[in-house]
């Protein structure tokens, strides 16, 4: 069973959000990782790049396919997970602690458009 | 979803595995097991077992079967001997490829014709029309034969003590026949391996006795990871109606010399006159991952398109196989591709990344 944290929010196109202050820290859920099996590369956009909810932002890469990665807040991009670009398996390894993007969110409001634990925990198991 | 799929006589088998099944071919088939990365490197390093039931197989018996099969294959089985086995393609006039198929010589005037699956009725309907004139019959055995991929280092070992198969004798591109059961050394891995194609029932004593050896079960994953690595063609990708051999760089199947094929003229035409785009490799200096129907770009044109594209599991590097404008097919030119937002700059490489072990 994917795992899934309280406290964050969650789209259905399977990335998350933790919200921290004006803030939120951006990845692919568990339940995302898993199905992507071995992650190769994670193409991530650069600092000050803004990002909208509702769009791709950059992608993540199994062996086999490119998943775009759609953002789930708006905002600027004010950091990107460096470690991710040597070791693009650590969001197998934790998919929460290894987050992709930091956003300065334009609107945190927007997070009530997402899901949050129990409802995403159910949006999975209904994808079976 | 509504799926109306074959599934091969082991699909009960891949379930109970826990693979991920995905549609391929027309069939629902096995695409990983432990995972593509695991698989890939079993087969490079050890032996991995494929389920590949779902290719076709169509037989060719009679007087001019042997007039018929160079009617209608590029490669030239003339004087072949009995138990070889040859690589090629049926071409349509203009010289698009209609498949790449093997031939394999089982007797004088018998042959053995294995297709691919997702290209089972197509070169059924093909075959068939193109043998008003030849006294043969014609027998599409897809749906009987069961077919399974013994491939890596340790195969022949495998085969013989697994599964009681002698197979050492065979060398590569040769068939024999153990009762029913036909057994060639060939694959599309880049590995020593073999082929065996056998009733359902045979089969799947054999994947069990294999399973329980603890050789690895490999998916259709690993099995696109391997053969594009050393630069092995896949139908629909790097060959189509629109992609001759030519193209593809796959002069050395099409025997000009021959006197008669069909897509002959074509053919040689475009090997006398050149053609618009060639097959190249491509590594690119990032690591950004090219995928098939990416644009291949050069000073803000497009040059052509990306045909399948990965991380290579073995070396690591990012490349891929291409259709360019002839221009650029020349080595080391510079080329770029778009990925996403984004073009990343690359340059023109042989189309093998790496090397084939085949024990010939």
């Amino acid at each position: 069973m994917a795992k899934v944290i309280e406290g964050l929010f969650y789209s259905e196109s399977h990335e998350y959000v933790r919200v921290d202050g004006e803030y939120g820290y951006v990845g692919i859920t568990d339940y995302a990782q898993n199905a992507l099996g071995n992650v190769v590369y994670v193409d991530m956009p650069d600092v000050d790049d803004e990002v909208q909810a509702g769009e791709e932002f950059g992608a993540v890469e199994s062996v086999k396919a490119a998943s775009d990665l759609i953002s789930p807040v708006s905002g600027t991009v004010v950091e990107v997970n460096d470690a991710l670009e040597d070791s693009p398996e650590l969001v197998n390894q934790d998919a929460y602690a290894n987050w992709i993007i930091k956003v300065q969110l334009s609107d945190t409001y927007e997070t009530h458009n997402l899901m949050d634990a129990k409802a995403y925990q159910e949006f999975c198991e209904s994808q079976h | 979803m509504e799926t109306t799929n074959k599934r091969t006589c082991l699909y009960d088998k891949h379930v109970a595995l826990g693979a991920l099944i995905s549609p391929f071919g027309g069939f629902d088939m096995p695409i990983q097991y432990a995972g593509i990365t695991e698989e890939h490197n079993a087969v490079r390093e050890h032996v991995g077992v494929f389920d590949v039931s779902h290719m076709g197989e169509v037989t060719v018996k009679g007087k001019d079967a042997e007039r018929y099969v160079q009617h209608i294959f590029t490669n030239d089985i003339a004087g072949a001997p009995v138990g070889k086995i040859y690589y090629g393609m049926m071409c349509y006039d203009n010289g698009g490829t209609v498949d790449d198929l093997l031939v394999y010589k089982m007797g004088e005037n018998d042959f053995f014709l294995v297709i691919n699956a997702a290209n089972i009725d197509k070169d059924w309907e093909w075959m068939n029309a193109q043998k008003d004139g030849f006294d043969i019959e014609l027998v599409n055995r897809s749906e009987s034969y069961g077919q399974l991929a013994v491939q890596g280092p340790e195969s022949e070992a495998t085969v013989e003590n697994v599964l009681g198969l002698e197979c050492k004798e065979l060398t590569f591109y040769t068939v024999k026949t153990i009762g029913d059961v036909i057994i060639s050394r060939t694959g599309y891995t880049g590995e020593d391996g073999f082929e065996i194609y056998a009733s359902h029932d045979f089969i799947r004593t054999c994947w069990d006795k294999l399973i329980e050896a603890g050789v690895q079960p490999c998916g259709l994953g690993c099995r696109d990871t391997l053969r594009f690595e050393v630069g092995l063609p896949l139908y629909g990708d790097e060959l189509s109606a629109e992609i001759s051999p030519v193209m593809a760089g796959l002069s050395i199947f099409v025997k000009l010399d021959k006197p008669e094929f069909i897509g002959r003229e074509a053919l040689l035409k475009q090997k006398t006159e050149g053609v618009a785009r060639k097959l190249v490799g491509i590594e690119l200096a990032d690591k950004a991952i090219p995928r098939h129907g990416y644009k291949v770009v050069k000073d803000g044109q497009e040059i052509g398109e990306v045909t399948t594209g990965y991380r290579t599991i073995s070396t690591g590097k990012s490349v891929c196989l291409a259709l360019v404008d002839s221009q650029y097919a020349k080595l080391d030119t510079p080329v770029e591709i778009q990925i996403r937002k984004k073009t990343f700059p690359g340059k023109v490489v042989k189309k093998k990344f790496y090397d084939k072990h085949y024990k010939k």
